[in-house]
């Protein structure tokens, strides 16, 4: 009797405990952030932690469009300047009033040597205080997109980072953790409470967040809590049995039986990320197989049969589980330049391939190493096992070649790699970024081969034009060219699944960053 | 004795140089670190310059070299991903895989001894027999099969199951029962050492991954137990105890099972090495955050100066738990003894 009135005692006890902490969010992931410095990681889950913390110029809503965020407005005053005004009254986590001097301290760390955000501000001259509340960033050139790139620099406060000595993001060469590698005072929606790396993080809501209201009604999330679970199925598990509010990563294979089970939910949207082959058309010769005439994958026709014999529906229902969208460009939606015209993939067409490689001199069709990450993208592996397949039936021997990506993105680098997958997205949302890494025929990830001048030309262009109707046919014509290559083989754009209690509401974004601000609890 | 320690120190430090330079020339192969490190922006001459600020472009004796320079002070480096110093990490990730390592140790000895003098002595019974049949179980299944299973049940099956009603008047809640699938719980810092002994979440945290991490052990136990039981309960001094009419308590406990004792003694001992070592599987599938977690983290992202810190450790461990062994040997077995030294004379 006195053990069942225990149990009844404990029962009520849990019962009430989970009613008190209703508003808190727990939550889980595959790997927790590098480091609370908003400018020294520039990765994922880094951003994503840091971003409930710290605020940027400009943020983005749960479609990624621009919304105000410590800048009300912005404009080009002249082709190569962008005033920005600066939000009054906003102060931040420890009290420090914000003003143009933490704007121009940002941009000048995030521009530091040690920054791993230089990428995204390379195009600036100097960045100017006009007054507390004005800013004015001028750019080596006009810069169309500056807006875009400055909504990942996050702006942290002058006086705390000179306190602390944290003027610069840490180096690889000192040996000690600076301050701000586990403390963090931005201004934004959360509050960095307790950070114990790879174990537990804390934020509580900041209540006096100046965008309550303004850029999202108030959420009546008090408190979030972040544990890192690195075993996909201990961190279903966890979401199933309650002790979990939302996991960001859930395997693709348990999304079925989230779904199924009663009080959770999966959202779903496609991420920025398309994946694809790439073929090397600038070697002569093949590297790892021999092949009658060199190399054949500069002949057009090969590329085009080796496109048409990928079945993409059967990778999508098969391989995928039906968890991606098939595309016919390197890059998504959301994506500025995108269009579904230009998603269009050529057809199916196994006769139409045997044909086009025997009229390209390989009746009998070629031998050639795949390449491909095992570690990296969705079902990467499975993808290119079931490509081996189906390029086999029109007669292309292709022997897989799957490693980890440290050792894939590396021999790319090396350029070793006749025949590859890879992964690309892009975080400024702007077609200009594929282009310049994978289409120039300098840029520093095509390992294609592919040359074109009007390409290239355009590409230099587009860095400059601020007429926007005029940049935008600079890009529909920059992805004709490149989509009527063929040196990429499009397979599909991965999707992003979010497993969640029913009762939460979390829009999922593209980008696979959540934005806690926009939770609420019903 | 002195020339036998010195000599096994001898060995030790060969073994410890052994495993640094195998665990040195293994990183070559696993890839490129400085591709973890940045994005994917970042330019070839700026990935030149990070390779060789981290001195990855030095020939691989120099490398080699300055690690074994640097590890003999406790300098491990400092994290490529984590930017803090290797030899920190593992200290504040020490405890909690030695708690780990601790609980199952004595969870597969107080389970184990009991189970394998039962089975001993009663060879035909039906409990004797199903501990066997189920103790196959915990040597052929993998372990983080059996984690996960737990999980399943004591996590997400109680969660979810229906409340109990007792005659109608009550009703008990399963869900009462139900076990953390991961983390330590509620942690108390004692000067650095982060305990979750002391708290009733911390200690229900540690009951499924002790079981898993102590399965494989306890299995190895009992059976040994079992086999020296039987062994020892055929010798003359077992039937003349018999014949003098002592309780069969006293003979079974005081003289037999003290007789079975060293080698299990042993082979606990040397056990302790492998928990530690494949704490990495049971800590990844529980979240448990312990060295060998972190160790497999590490190995994702090509993270060496934590890798090779923690092969030298691990690697120290069994060398100072091999030594120690060896030692109570000398200590325990007297037969040893006899044959090096002073005893002769007797013969």
């Amino acid at each position: 009797m006195r053990h069942v009135a225990y149990a009844l005692g404990l029962a009520t006890a849990v019962a009430f405990a989970g009613g008190a902490s209703a508003k808190t969010l727990n939550w889980a992931s595959q790997g927790d952030a590098l480091t609370m410095d908003p400018h020294a990681q520039n990765e994922g889950p880094t951003s994503t932690m840091n971003s409930q913390v710290y605020d940027s110029l400009i943020l983005r809503d749960s479609k990624l469009a621009k919304i105000p965020g410590l800048a009300v407005s912005w404009k080009p005053v002249e082709p190569s300047v962008w005033e920005f005004k600066l939000r009054e009254g906003v102060k931040f986590h420890e009290g420090q009033p914000f003003n143009a001097d933490d704007v121009v301290f940002s941009f000048q760390r995030a521009l530091s040597e040690t920054s791993d955000f230089k990428n995204y501000v390379n195009s600036i001259e100097t960045v100017d205080k006009v007054d507390d509340y004005t800013v004015r960033i001028t750019t080596k050139g006009p810069n169309p997109i500056l807006p875009d790139q400055i909504s990942s620099i996050r702006i942290m406060d002058k006086e705390w980072s000179e306190q602390h000595g944290v003027q610069a993001p840490q180096n690889y060469k000192e040996k000690e953790e600076t301050h701000a590698v586990r403390n963090a005072n931005g201004t934004g929606p959360f509050i960095l409470a307790k950070r114990d790396p790879d174990i537990e993080t804390r934020m509580t809501v900041n209540e006096a967040w100046w965008g309550w209201g303004v850029s999202d009604p108030k959420t009546n999330v008090s408190e979030i809590v972040y544990r890192p679970i690195a075993n996909p199925a201990t961190r279903v598990a966890a979401l199933l049995s309650g002790e979990l509010d939302f996991v960001l990563d859930p395997p693709l294979q348990d999304l079925a039986r989230i779904k199924a089970t009663p009080g959770l939910k999966v959202e779903q949207v496609n991420q920025i990320r398309t994946i694809f082959f790439g073929v090397d058309t600038g070697v002569d010769k093949l590297r790892h197989t021999e092949v009658a005439g060199g190399n054949p994958f500069k002949n057009p026709k090969v590329r085009e049969a080796m496109y048409r014999a990928i079945d993409i529906d059967t990778i999508r229902k098969k391989t995928m589980r039906g968890m991606s969208f098939p595309a016919g460009i390197i890059t998504s939606p959301g994506v500025h330049g995108y269009t579904e015209a230009l998603d269009e993939r050529l057809g199916y067409d196994v006769d139409a391939a045997k044909k086009l490689l025997a009229e390209a001199g390989y009746p009998n069709g070629f031998k050639v190493q795949l390449d491909c990450p095992n570690d990296r993208y969705n079902n990467d592996e499975a993808i290119c096992q079931a490509t081996v397949g189906m390029l086999a039936k029109i007669g292309i021997e292709v022997s897989l070649n799957a490693r980890s990506k440290s050792i894939h993105f590396k021999s790319l680098q090396n350029k070793e790699s006749d025949f590859y997958m890879l992964g690309w997205g892009v975080p400024t949302l702007d077609s200009h970024y594929v282009f310049s890494y994978l289409a120039a025929s300098k840029g520093s990830w095509n390992f294609t081969g592919f040359a074109d001048a009007r390409l290239d030309e355009l590409t230099t262009l587009m860095e400059t034009e601020t007429d926007s109707a005029k940049r935008d046919a600079m890009i529909k014509e920059a992805w004709d060219i490149l989509k009527a290559s063929n040196v990429y083989l499009p397979l599909h754009h991965q999707v992003i699944a979010w497993g969640m209690k029913d009762g939460l509401t979390l829009p999922i974004v593209p980008n696979d960053s959540p934005q806690f601000r926009t939770a609420q609890w019903k | 004795m002195v020339a036998f320690i010195i000599r096994r120190f001898i060995q030790s430090l060969f073994v410890m140089f052994v495993v640094a330079l195998v665990s040195f020339a293994m990183f070559q192969f696993i890839g490129d670190p400085v591709n973890q490190m940045v994005g994917i922006e970042t330019s070839l001459a700026e990935r030149a310059a990070l390779r060789e600020r981290l001195g990855l472009n030095d020939p691989i004796v120099v490398q080699f070299w300055h690690f074994i320079v640097n590890a003999v002070s406790g300098d491990f480096g400092i994290s490529y991903q984590h930017k803090r110093p290797v030899a920190d990490m593992l200290l504040e990730r020490l405890p909690a895989t030695l708690e780990l390592s601790a609980v199952s140790a004595l969870f597969s000895l107080l389970v184990g001894i009991p189970m394998g003098v039962y089975t001993g002595l009663n060879r035909d019974g039906f409990l004797a027999k199903v501990f066997l049949t189920v103790s196959l179980i915990g040597i052929s299944l993998p372990t983080f099969l059996i984690g996960i299973l737990l999980i399943f049940l004591f996590s997400v099956t109680l969660a979810n199951a229906p409340a109990i009603s007792v005659f109608g008047l009550f009703a008990i809640d399963p869900s009462v029962l139900q076990l953390p699938s991961f983390g330590r719980g509620t942690v108390v810092d004692l000067g650095g050492w982060r305990t979750g002994l002391l708290t009733a979440d911390g200690l229900k945290a540690l009951i499924m991954p002790s079981i898993t991490l102590g399965l494989f052990q306890l299995t190895l136990i009992m059976r040994l137990v079992r086999s020296e039981m039987l062994e020892v309960l055929r010798t003359d001094y077992i039937k003349f105890a018999r014949a003098r009419g002592l309780a069969n308590r006293a003979i079974n406990f005081g003289h037999a099972l003290k007789n079975t004792l060293v080698p299990v003694i042993t082979i606990t001992g040397l056990q302790i090495g492998s928990i530690i070592a494949f704490a990495i599987i049971t800590e990844t599938v529980f979240q448990w955050p312990g060295m060998g977690q972190m160790f497999l983290q590490a190995v994702q992202n090509v993270d060496i100066p934590i890798m090779a810190a923690y092969l030298m450790l691990i690697a120290f461990f069994f060398v100072v738990i091999n030594l120690i062994v060896d030692m109570l040997y000398y200590v325990v077995d007297p037969r040893l003894r006899v044959d090096t030294g002073k005893a002769t004379g007797h013969g």
